[in-house]
């Protein structure tokens, strides 16, 4: 098996246990999300146990995996080269925060959604996927000019 | 919440960093789940297939940890479907203009100790705190 298939497989399977996490650690219940950021109600602290165990996972594996030259499987890291707080940033995040809060779905979990979807995900997902690809559109056409 | 709920989201959380830790030591990849999908469309064919698999992974993970753990979520019966809609276009939207989302931002970023992404989980986690307290408790959608 050469690199690039093995690169697709583990592709295929961090996903899988991306999946599985977000199930088990009950992100995928868009309720218990709410119940988390609504800190005025029954405050459900538990998804600051899902941030803390999935950060705290990443921040001491990224330090030793990103002094390598590079990855395993494939020629270079990807990393964002975007170095800046500007008002992409800010505004970007202000807006996904409140379509999260209003609803509590963030992309993750509406996409491992359709592992057992009902009529919400057929709202919400597509919705997402049309917000997706207009913002990348628009920022297109400003980039060229038109 | 019991202590076994509160384990048991702990080791959910650390399934999902694990996810990330492989995903950029093999294939040097932020595992993103707004910027996997949203570049996918837009794409090289080279570039493609990874976020595919990746995609195709998240949803069969799920299946497969459903499967096994009956908690699959009813949907809100009473929840105005203008109002989701108007949810999706915005966490389509602002997660792409940001740059990211709770995976991104939140536990790939964090991970990297990047300045940015602790700027943008700030701003996000606020509002969406902001937002859910409003919609909850003014408006009274639940």
């Amino acid at each position: 098996m050469n690199n690039k298939t093995a690169s697709l497989i583990v592709s295929l399977l961090a996903g899988m246990l991306f999946g599985l996490g977000l199930v088990i650690s009950g992100m995928t219940n868009p309720e218990k999300v709410v119940g988390f950021l609504d800190i005025a109600g029954a405050w459900d602290a538990s998804l600051l146990f899902v941030l803390g165990g999935a950060v705290g996972v990443t921040v001491l594996t990224f330090h030793f995996i990103t002094r390598r030259k590079a990855p395993l499987l494939t020629d270079r890291f990807h990393f964002s080269q975007l170095k800046k707080i500007d008002s992409k940033l800010l505004v970007g995040s202000l807006l996904f925060g409140i379509g999260w809060g209003v609803s509590g779905y963030c992309p993750g979990p509406a996409i491992a959604a359709l592992a057992e979807p009902n009529w919400e995900t057929w709202v919400f997902l597509p919705s997402m996927v049309l917000g997706l690809i207009v913002q990348q559109v628009v920022s297109r056409r400003k980039l060229s000019g038109d | 919440m019991s202590v076994v709920g509160y384990s048991v989201a702990l080791i959910g959380g650390v399934g999902i960093g694990s996810a990330a830790a492989i995903l950029l030591y093999f294939n040097g990849r932020i595992a993103g789940v707004s910027t996997i999908t949203g570049k996918l469309f837009f794409a090289s064919k080279d570039d493609r297939w990874w976020r595919v698999l990746f995609l195709v992974g998240l949803i069969g993970g799920a299946k497969i940890a459903y499967s096994f753990y009956h908690h699959v979520p009813l949907p809100r019966e009473h929840f105005p479907v203008w109002l989701l809609a108007i949810a999706g276009l915005l966490v389509g939207y602002g997660t792409s203009l940001g740059s990211g989302c709770t995976s991104g931002h939140g536990v790939c970023g964090l991970g990297r100790l990047s300045l940015r992404s602790l700027v943008a989980t700030l701003v996000f986690l606020v509002t969406g705190i902001v937002t859910a307290v409003v919609v909850r408790h003014v408006f009274g959608v639940v």
